[in-house]
């Protein structure tokens, strides 16, 4: 599986993000490959990505994806991206 | 032992000496701590090392866009015109400057770890690009600064100060910092504090008594901004097409030469080409920057789990955006015009007078410090913090790259500098410091600037953070009897409402009753 990670830049929150999903994701036992991009290349990376995990403010600007967006309101929360993980991927 | 001599050799200046290499060591190393396997590993460190490769493939692109604009400046106005662009600073002086300044990032880093282990200051800067520009920044300074042959005392130096600074930004705005989240979780780590700091104690000062930024509908059509090579490339474009018309009607035909154009459409044109060009060089480099990063940070991050659990993280600025998203656009918008105010300045009357370069507004750093400026202000001062806040920020990242710049220009590397609040203030003093002949001066000076911040960083955290003092009472509680008002209000409203509805129900009733 493969998730991108999004914020304005892809150098700072997003990799911040990134490692949280990390975290989540060893914590759910799921394999996933987790990458952090900006929101320009975001869209197109989108298109081969499972998941695109991102802010709401962010999401607006996103647009309309194939992709499901998962909105995080807390980047730094792990317990936030585990609860919307266990939705989306019905764990 | 002659072999052993050669291996070492070749160590050292072939692979040490590579700045791709040693991040990719260095990535290497933390994974290894890490306990991931081999393949992560080894995949990890190329792609780190790829990224880093990526960041010069970048640099030639936008050089490449600048030289015809820094011409062009120079010949109207009379001064050198800069955009402070950080990526392409680091890119510019990686080639030279980039082995020195990775062993600066991972000494420091390991000091940093150090710092916050054994002082009151627990706070681990996690906003990675901020490293490695400031990590650049001291390596470029003080290798100038200390002559060939000290690269050691470089690295040590540059090490020290970077962990100094990583340590002490994030308690210096944590007050602030508390005000903005509302809560002790996290800390800001970002060199556009001062910027910050600034904003919040502008904030109190002028809006005690103005109500949120964020009670206003306010247009979003300036969201756009926020994706990064959007607002590179337009900004660039608007300052060429600027100094391109400028140069058009000042110079005439003179102008054309400078794009190598044959006549004024074609430099019209070419002129926003190399606009665009300058966009896709800082696409390239944050494309770098990035592939770097994403294996870099986890591995610090995991590190410092390990090293010192209990500390705060002190993050990159978009944190604090959902805080205050209508604050980060008015901040934005003051700042930028801050940044057009210092602009003038500096053009009627602190260029001629003393020499310094004249700092063109880059979308990027006022979107970002900016927008973060407006969050603070908002936090102390509501709509006019925001604003006051963000406009003081916008002062600041004009007037700071302007120092460094005759610093670092000093020394050969012009073209652009180093954007961020912190850069201009630290890169400067760094610089003043070590600009004497006497190399020992330089050392103590440079000690004295460590010792000092580090001491009134721990007084600050021991007497101001820990004690729980809060700026921006007053308008807090104006805050919270607003919010009060408004509730009160409401659930009066919903009391009418509620006592209409049961009567309108009644009067049916009874309707109902006559009827039958």
């Amino acid at each position: 599986m493969k998730i991108i990670a999004v914020c304005g830049m892809g150098i700072g929150t997003s990799i911040i993000l990134k490692m949280n999903i990390d975290n989540a994701l060893a914590k759910l036992d799921v394999d996933a490959d987790v990458e952090a991009a900006d929101i320009s290349a975001a869209r197109g990376a989108a298109s081969s990505a499972d998941l695109v995990f991102t802010s709401s403010e962010l999401a607006d600007q996103l647009g309309e994806l194939d992709t499901p967006i998962i909105i995080i309101d807390d980047f730094t929360n792990v317990g936030e991206i585990e609860e919307k993980l266990i939705e989306e991927l019905d764990l | 032992m002659d072999w052993l001599v050669s291996i070492l050799e070749f160590i050292g200046a072939q692979i040490l000496n590579v700045p791709a290499y040693l991040v990719g060591i260095i990535v290497a190393v933390g994974l290894i701590a890490l306990k991931k396997s081999a393949g992560q590993v080894v995949g990890g460190a190329l792609k780190a090392i790829l990224g880093f490769l990526i960041l010069g493939a970048g640099a030639g692109v936008v050089v490449a866009a600048l030289e015809p604009l820094g011409g062009l400046v120079l010949a109207v106005t009379g001064s050198e015109g800069v955009v402070p662009t950080n990526e392409v600073i680091t890119a510019l002086a990686a080639d030279t400057y980039g082995a020195t300044s990775a062993y600066i990032l991972s000494l420091g880093f390991v000091l940093m770890l150090a710092l916050a282990r054994f002082t009151p200051l627990r706070y681990i800067f996690l906003t990675g690009h901020h490293m490695v520009f400031m990590a650049m920044l001291l390596s470029v300074v003080l290798s100038i600064g200390f002559g060939e042959g000290l690269t050691w005392l470089t690295v040590l130096m540059g090490a020290f100060l970077l962990a100094v600074i990583m340590v002490v930004m994030p308690a210096l705005a944590h007050p602030w910092m508390k005000r903005v989240t509302g809560n002790d979780v996290i800390a800001i780590g970002h060199f556009g504090t001062l910027g910050y700091i600034a904003a919040g104690a502008t904030g109190s000062v002028v809006g005690k008594h103005s109500p949120s930024t964020e009670d206003i509908t306010f247009p979003q059509g300036l969201k756009f901004l926020r994706d990064s090579m959007v607002a590179t490339a337009l900004s660039m474009v608007l300052i060429y097409l600027v100094f391109a018309i400028w140069g058009l009607i000042s110079l005439g035909d003179e102008a054309l030469p400078f794009m190598g154009a044959a006549d004024g459409g074609a430099f019209i044109m070419a002129s926003v080409m190399q606009g665009l060009m300058f966009g896709v060089g800082v696409s390239v480099i944050l494309y770098g920057v990035r592939t770097f990063l994403g294996e870099l940070i986890p591995a610090f991050q995991g590190i410092a789990n390990k090293v010192v659990p209990d500390a705060k993280a002190a993050l990159d600025v978009p944190i604090v955006f959902p805080y205050g998203q209508n604050a980060v656009l008015i901040g934005f918008i003051s700042s930028f015009v801050g940044g057009l105010v210092m602009l003038l300045i500096l053009g009627v009357w602190l260029g001629p007078a003393f020499g310094l370069a004249i700092i063109l507004p880059g979308m990027v750093p006022h979107f970002f410090t900016g927008g973060g400026a407006g969050v603070f202000g908002n936090a102390t001062g509501g709509r006019r913090g925001a604003m006051a806040g963000g406009f003081v920020n916008g002062l600041l990242i004009t007037i700071l790259p302007a120092f460094l710049y005759s610093v670092m220009s000093g020394i050969g590397l012009t073209g652009t500098t180093f954007g961020d609040a912190d850069f201009g203030w630290f890169g400067s003093l760094v610089g003043l410091s070590v600009q004497g002949d006497s190399v020992v001066l330089g050392v103590v000076l440079l000690l004295v600037l460590g010792v000092v911040l580090l001491a009134g960083g721990i007084v600050w955290q021991k007497r101001v953070v820990d004690t729980g003092w809060m700026p921006a009472v007053e308008h807090q509680r104006f805050v919270d009897e607003r919010t009060a008002a408004e509730k009160e209000k409401e659930v009066a409203a919903a009391a009418v409402r509620k006592e209409e509805r049961a009567a309108k129900k009644k009067a049916a009733a009874e309707a109902e009753n006559t009827n039958a």
